[in-house]
């Protein structure tokens, strides 16, 4: 299989067009763990011979913890860079596995002078499977098997975005089940509004655990998520409650990788 | 005897109006000390929502026990009022039940649903009752449910209760009236009150009127009394509610709002020419919120318009988790220190105290995960975070206090483009892994 993967500008230089470029985020390019989710995402898009490209190296923080943390000026530093390179290129469609470069480039740089249209790996996975393009393999692994799905809140609440990824794992025929806070009353990992970057404060117990509990109540083999920050959360509470050998957390465009 | 109680009742009906006026000046007051900014948003689309959520409740039905109980009260609280409406008639013009001849028989009908009403209201009011101190719903006995607002809240009920008592006596007392005294005017059956009516049926005529004159004037001085209560306390709602819901934020929960001010001097330093700015450029004075006069009018009203129930506190993360965070106890700062403020004369307006520091703690700000579970949980559509990430913008850029490892994140994002420690050269390394596979 030959690979598509490129960059903006290897394309921009062979005069070729574009349909859809994959904004990795920060997590997805360094973090461990969510390199792994990016490499699924990207053989999936390889797969299905999709037009996308990445921004490689010009590529850089959206701005989201400095916002979140009160650094406007950091934020907006990174926000209007980041526009000039996605301007640039004539960028108009970016598909991002992380929830909050999503949020942050579909809802705050519109008002910078950053007007794309922006859709969750969720939804984009989606939208292939809807449209048949995604032929996942019958009795495939995932059959029957228990999965809870996790809400990220800069998905769910932030944008109403709670059935995509539940479809996808659908359309994966496996068991989806449901924690008790779901949906608009998802609880959140823990990690947002750049808690990911200190310590959480003082306080009876960490949120991560809180949440992990919840997920290995409803008896599922494997909680999902679709964001890098919940996915840390989640597999560290699972670590923390030493149940490794009987529940994974993944990604989903991981489980879909997998369901092909 | 009749025009000393229309005289009375004039002067009743006057001193209440001014005191009440004398409050709304007061809460119109510390609402104006905050900026003069409101969302953006259509007309046609605030209508709906304010006629969905203040209204309609509809984000109350989704816990439904609470629901609906909350729904007779407030029907109660609607529709019983238009009785008030033949009460400062009548008190005026010293007529006994003026409406009862005009509209003939849909009057004993109109009598009995407001009765049925004032059932369902006391019961209601009752069951709340058990909820907050036999049940103790854990909502309601949290940290930041301090003395004061636990004894508001169980005031209101026992007043609203009583009212609705004293409206059933003063029903039985004139049904047992009617046949005795032809001042009292004859109204058909009223079959909720007809259950009371055993227990007054010994008492003489003259006993019967001071006890429906006695409830009459309890009902109207108790109504007024309540209307000037709502004032001091959480129970603002019930006006507030329709305001707060018309000014809802209708972006994106997900979305933090812009400073126009940042994005001119950021253009500035990357020498890049601004595209045209739609608006004014107004100068805040300060980046973020560090006093109730950082904030905007609307967080300020969100304040006033909020009831305490404590579901945001109760979806909170943070709070569940045992941190301090606790976004009612955000609301009812602000609203305690905007009242704090708004009674100091308009040109000292300093009490060597701020909102940040005095009333909320760098402890607490620094809890909040964005998570947005309270802004989804509000009844009201009140937004706790917008407050706490202006209060963040003022801990980070004017102060430089964030927490330490904050501050070594933005230099991270400085020098790395990346929140963590990784060299920006190392960003695209992830794609040899796909080429291998």
């Amino acid at each position: 299989m030959s690979s598509q993967l490129r960059t903006m500008a290897e394309a921009t230089a062979k005069g070729e067009t574009v349909d859809v470029l994959f904004w990795v985020g920060c997590a997805g390019s360094f973090d461990e763990r969510y390199k792994r989710v990016t490499v699924s995402f990207v053989n999936i898009l390889n797969k299905l011979s999709i037009n996308y490209a990445v921004l490689g190296e010009e590529e850089t923080c959206t701005g989201d913890p400095a916002r979140r943390a009160g650094n406007e000026f950091l934020f907006q530093m990174q926000a209007i860079s980041n526009i000039q390179v996605l301007n640039g290129y004539g960028v108009t469609k970016i598909v991002t596995a992380c929830p909050h470069c999503f949020n942050t480039l579909k809802n705050e740089y519109p008002e910078l002078g950053g007007n794309y249209e922006v859709i969750h790996h969720s939804t984009f996975l989606q939208q292939l499977i809807n449209d048949g393009k995604v032929k996942l393999k019958d009795g495939g692994e995932f059959k029957g098997k228990k999965i809870t799905y996790h809400d990220s809140c800069y998905l769910g609440r932030a944008n109403n975005v709670y059935e995509a990824p539940r479809e996808v794992l659908k359309a994966l025929d496996a068991d989806l089940v449901e924690m008790k806070r779901c949906k608009t009353t998802g609880l959140c990992c823990g990690a947002g509004g750049a808690q990911m970057f200190k310590e959480a404060e003082n306080g009876k117990k960490e949120i991560n655990l809180e949440r992990i509990e919840e997920a290995i109540e409803t008896g599922a083999q494997i909680v999902a998520s679709g964001c890098p920050f919940c996915l840390t959360m989640l597999a560290d509470g699972v670590k923390n409650k030493e149940k490794e050998g009987e529940i994974e957390v993944k990604d989903i465009a991981e489980l879909i990788e997998k369901g092909i | 005897m009749n025009y000393l109680s229309q005289v009375l009742f004039v002067l009743t009906l006057g001193i209440f109006s001014y005191l009440i006026s004398q409050r709304v000046k007061k809460i119109a007051n510390s609402i104006k000390l905050g900026r003069n900014q409101w969302p953006e948003g259509e007309k046609a689309e605030r209508f709906r929502e304010m006629l969905l959520i203040a209204f309609g409740q509809k984000k109350m039905f989704k816990k439904w026990i609470p629901g609906i109980l909350h729904f007779f009260v407030y029907a109660g609280f609607l529709i019983i009022n238009l009785e008030v409406l033949e009460f400062i008639v009548d008190g005026f013009a010293g007529t006994h039940r003026i409406f009862a001849p005009l509209l003939g028989g849909l009057y004993p009908i109109l009598m009995n649903f407001f009765e049925f009403l004032a059932v369902a209201v006391l019961l209601a009011c009752v069951t709340f009752l058990i909820r907050r101190n036999i049940l103790r719903v854990e909502r309601f006995h949290l940290r930041d449910m301090t003395k004061w607002p636990k004894l508001d809240a169980n005031l209101i009920l026992v007043i609203e209760s009583i009212l609705m008592l004293a409206i059933l006596s003063m029903n039985a007392a004139d049904q047992l009236l009617q046949p005795l005294n032809e001042h009292y005017t004859e109204t058909g059956n009223l079959f909720f009150s007809s259950f009371l009516m055993p227990v007054f049926s010994g008492m003489s005529e003259n006993s019967l009127i001071i006890l429906e004159r006695g409830a009459w004037w309890f009902h109207i001085i108790g109504i007024l009394g309540f209307a000037l209560y709502v004032t001091y306390s959480k129970h603002l709602h019930i006006f507030l509610a329709f305001p707060n819901t018309y000014y809802s934020r209708f972006t994106a929960k997900g979305k933090i709002q812009n400073m126009p001010i940042v994005t001119r001097e950021v253009y500035g330093m990357l020498g890049v020419p601004a595209p045209e700015t739609t608006g004014e450029l107004v100068d805040p004075g300060r980046f973020g919120a560090k006093e109730v006069t950082d904030l905007t009018r609307k967080n300020i009203m969100e304040a006033f318009s909020c009831t305490e129930c404590g579901r945001c506190t109760s979806q909170c993360p943070a709070n569940i988790t045992g941190k301090q965070l606790s976004p009612r106890g955000i609301m009812m700062s602000v609203r305690d220190r905007a009242e704090t403020l708004a009674s100091l004369p308009a040109d000292q307006r300093e009490d060597g105290k701020s909102l940040l520091g005095d009333y909320i703690s760098k402890e607490e700000l620094n809890a909040c995960t964005s998570c947005n579970a309270c802004v989804e949980a509000c009844p009201v559509n009140i937004n706790p975070l917008e407050i706490i990430l202006e209060m963040r913008r003022y801990l980070a850029m004017e102060e430089s206090s964030a927490p330490a490892s904050w501050n070594m994140m933005f230099q991270n994002i400085e020098t790395n483009f990346a929140p963590w420690k990784f060299p920006a050269t190392d960003r695209y390394k992830w794609a040899e892994n796909v080429k291998s596979e």
